[in-house]
C-alpha cells in the first residue's frame, strides 16, 4: 500500500475568491498537474460545504476545468448577506479562498516532493 | 500575416492606482494598427454613489476615477492615436463626456471627438413597481420602494458604433466590464454582432483584462509559494487580439508582475459561476475547454473559448436605501487582555439588549477570529493567549440613532469598561441594499451621443 501524508490544500493549489451577492466563488487551482487527481476525489461539493458549515451553506456546486488543472466552487449564502449587507468586515468573502486552502487531503507521500514549498523554483508551475 | 487589435487596460477598479496606465500606453505607442486603452472604473455601489452625488449637484455623479485618471493618460493617448473607452460615466456620463472634454482641450487637443453612451439608467422608464415585478433572486424590492439607482448592463454594441461614428473617447454609465474591450474589438475587426465564437473571444479577452493587475500578479502573490516582482510597479494587462479571435495575453515590460498560466488562471474563473455558461449583454461565454500555452516571457496564448448566443433579458442592478452600519473598535493588550475584551464585548452586548433591543450587534476580535468569522471559532473558544485583542463592534439599522447608541457605548468603554481599553475608532456609513433585475431588451434604448466642441 502507497504510503499517504496528510497536507492542507495550501501546499498543492491556489485559489482566488470572488463574489456576486450572497453567492461566492472560489478557483482553486492546482499548483502541478499531478495533485489534479488527489483534489478531485477527496474535494467533493460536499466536503467543501462540511467545511463551511458555521455558514450554513445553501448550494455548494463544483466545476471542473480539466484543461486548467483547476475547479470552481459556488457557494451559496455563505457571505452573510453580501457587500452590501454584512455586517462582517469581509463581505465580498475575498479572504475565504484561504479558509478553502486550510482543507487537509491525504497526498501520496511520493508526491511531496512536487509541492510548491518542496522545489527551489518555488510556486513556479512547469509550462504544458 | 493578420491584423492585430491591441487592448491595454488602464484600471480595474475605481480605487486603483492612478499611474498605472502610463506604461501601458508607452507600450501601445510602440506598435502599430489599431490600439485601445479601456479603464473599468466602476463597482455597482460606486455607481449608487454617483447617484447620490448627481442628486446633489447635477453637474457631478461621474466616476471620481476620471479626475484621479484621465489627466495624465489622455495627453500621451491621444498623441499615440490610442483610443480611450471608459466606464466613468456613472450615473452621468454627459457630464463625464464634458470633462474629458475639457480635459483633453487642456491637455492640447482642442477638436477631438468624445462620445458618451447613455441608456443604462433605468430610474426614469421604470417605476419601483416594475423593477420589483423583474427581481430576479429575492424579494428585495418588494417593500421597499425607494430606489437611489436602477441601472442596466448595457453591451458593446454601442461602443462599437461610437467607435465607427469616429469617437477618440467614449464614456459610458454601466455596461459589463468584458464589452469595455469587446467593443473596440468589434469596431476594429468588423465582427458582427451574432459572430458568436469571435464575440466569445473577445470577451475572454475583456474578462481577463477587466480587474487590471489582477491578471498580471496583482492580488496574487503569496510570498515563498507564489512570489511576484515589482509588485510596487505593476506592469497592467495588455491583450493582443486578431481578426480570428486568437488572443494572447501580456503585459508591459521593464514592469513588475507575472503573466503566466497561474495569474491568467485565476482570472479565468474570477467571479465565473458555472464555467459553460457566462452571461454578458453580447454572448454567452463557455470556458470549459479553454487551455493556456505559453508564449514567451510573460505572454500567455488563451484558446478554446467558445460562445452561444446572447441571452434574452438584460441583467439591472437595482440599489435601495437601507440605513446606516455603525462599527466601533477598541483594543486591549498585554496580560489577561482576551478576558478583559470578552469584558467588554459583553458589557456592550448587555447594556444594548436594555437600551435597543432591536439592534443586532455583531463583535468581531479583530486577529483571532474576524474575517473568517464563526467560521475560524465560535465564541473565540480554543484560542491561547493573544498579545493583543481589537474588538470590533458592528450594527445596522434603518433607525440612525439606534446605531449611534451601539458607538457611544463601545466610546465609554474608556471610563467604564474592563482596564486598559485603548484607540477607540467610530464610524457610521449609509448602506445601500443592492438587488438584480432581468430586463427584456426591446425596453432599453442604447443611446450615442458626441460632445459639442466649441471651436
Amino acid at each position: 500500500m502507497r504510503q499517504k501524508v496528510e497536507v492542507p490544500l495550501h501546499r498543492l493549489a491556489h485559489a482566488r475568491s470572488g463574489d456576486k451577492g450572497n453567492r461566492l466563488n472560489i478557483a482553486l487551482i492546482c499548483y502541478d498537474p499531478a495533485f489534479y487527481d488527489t483534489i478531485s476525489e477527496q474535494v467533493s461539493a460536499e466536503r467543501v460545504a462540511a467545511h463551511f458549515a458555521a455558514r450554513q451553506p445553501g448550494d455548494v456546486v463544483r466545476y471542473e476545468l480539466p484543461k486548467l488543472f483547476a475547479f470552481n466552487y459556488v457557494l451559496d449564502r455563505v457571505l452573510e448577506g453580501g457587500v452590501n449587507a454584512s455586517l462582517g468586515l469581509d463581505g465580498h468573502g475575498k479572504s475565504l479562498s484561504f479558509f478553502l486552502l486550510m482543507l487537509k487531503v491525504e497526498l501520496d507521500a511520493a508526491l511531496l516532493g512536487r509541492c510548491a514549498d518542496q522545489r527551489p523554483q518555488g510556486g513556479t508551475r512547469d509550462p504544458y | 500575416m493578420q491584423q492585430l487589435v491591441r487592448i491595454g487596460c488602464g484600471a480595474g477598479f475605481a480605487g486603483d492606482r492612478a499611474d498605472a496606465a502610463l506604461p501601458v500606453i508607452a507600450e501601445l505607442a510602440r506598435h502599430g494598427g489599431a490600439r485601445f486603452l479601456i479603464f473599468e472604473t466602476l463597482a455597482e455601489r460606486t455607481l449608487a454613489l454617483c447617484q447620490l452625488e448627481r442628486r446633489r449637484d447635477a453637474a457631478r455623479g461621474f466616476s471620481p476615477a476620471l479626475e484621479r485618471m484621465l489627466p495624465q493618460a489622455l495627453g500621451p493617448s491621444l498623441a499615440n492615436g490610442i483610443r480611450i473607452v471608459g466606464n466613468f460615466g456613472g450615473a452621468n456620463p454627459r457630464a463625464a463626456g464634458a470633462r474629458v472634454s475639457a480635459l483633453a482641450r487642456a491637455a492640447g487637443f482642442p477638436s477631438i471627438r468624445v462620445a458618451v453612451i447613455e441608456g443604462d439608467d433605468l430610474t426614469g422608464s421604470f417605476s419601483a413597481e416594475e423593477l420589483a415585478a423583474r427581481e430576479a433572486d429575492g424579494a428585495l424590492l418588494a417593500d421597499r420602494p425607494r430606489v437611489v439607482a436602477a441601472n442596466v448592463y448595457l453591451g458593446a454594441l454601442p461602443i462599437a458604433q461610437a467607435l465607427d461614428q469616429g469617437a477618440d473617447v467614449v464614456v459610458t454609465g454601466r455596461v459589463a466590464d468584458p464589452s469595455l474591450a469587446l467593443g473596440p474589438l468589434m469596431h476594429a475587426h468588423g465582427w458582427d454582432w451574432t459572430d458568436w465564437g469571435r464575440l466569445a473571444a473577445g470577451t475572454l479577452a475583456g474578462h481577463l483584462l477587466e480587474c487590471g493587475a489582477q491578471m498580471t500578479g496583482g492580488y496574487f502573490a503569496d510570498p515563498g509559494w507564489k512570489d511576484v516582482p515589482g509588485l510596487g510597479e505593476l506592469g497592467y494587462p495588455i491583450a493582443e487580439v486578431a481578426a480570428s479571435g486568437e488572443l494572447i495575453v501580456t503585459k508591459p515590460a521593464h514592469c513588475g508582475g507575472v503573466v503566466d498560466a497561474r495569474t491568467v488562471s485565476e482570472q479565468i474563473l474570477y467571479e465565473i459561476h458555472d464555467p459553460s455558461a457566462y452571461l454578458t449583454p453580447d454572448v454567452v461565454l463557455d470556458i470549459t475547454d479553454v487551455e493556456l500555452a505559453p508564449d514567451g516571457p510573460d505572454r500567455v496564448r488563451v484558446l478554446g473559448g467558445r460562445g452561444k448566443p446572447r441571452p434574452d433579458k438584460l441583467k439591472a442592478t437595482v440599489f435601495v436605501e437601507s440605513g446606516v452600519l455603525g462599527e466601533a473598535e477598541i483594543s486591549y493588550a498585554g496580560p489577561n487582555a482576551l478576558p478583559r475584551a470578552r469584558l467588554a464585548a459583553d458589557t456592550v452586548k448587555a447594556r444594548l439588549a436594555r437600551r435597543a433591543p432591536e439592534l443586532a450587534i455583531r463583535v468581531d476580535a479583530i486577529g483571532l477570529a474576524s474575517v473568517f468569522g464563526n467560521l475560524a471559532t465560535s465564541n473565540w473558544g480554543g484560542i491561547d493567549t493573544p498579545p493583543e485583542v481589537r474588538l470590533r463592534f458592528a450594527a445596522q439599522h434603518a433607525r440612525r440613532e439606534l446605531v449611534e447608541l451601539l458607538l457611544d457605548e463601545v466610546e465609554a468603554l474608556y471610563c467604564a469598561g474592563p482596564a486598559g481599553g485603548a484607540g477607540v475608532r467610530r464610524y457610521l456609513t449609509p448602506r445601500l441594499a443592492s438587488a438584480s433585475c432581468l430586463i427584456e431588451r426591446e425596453r432599453v434604448m442604447p443611446k450615442i451621443t458626441f460632445v459639442e466642441t466649441s471651436t
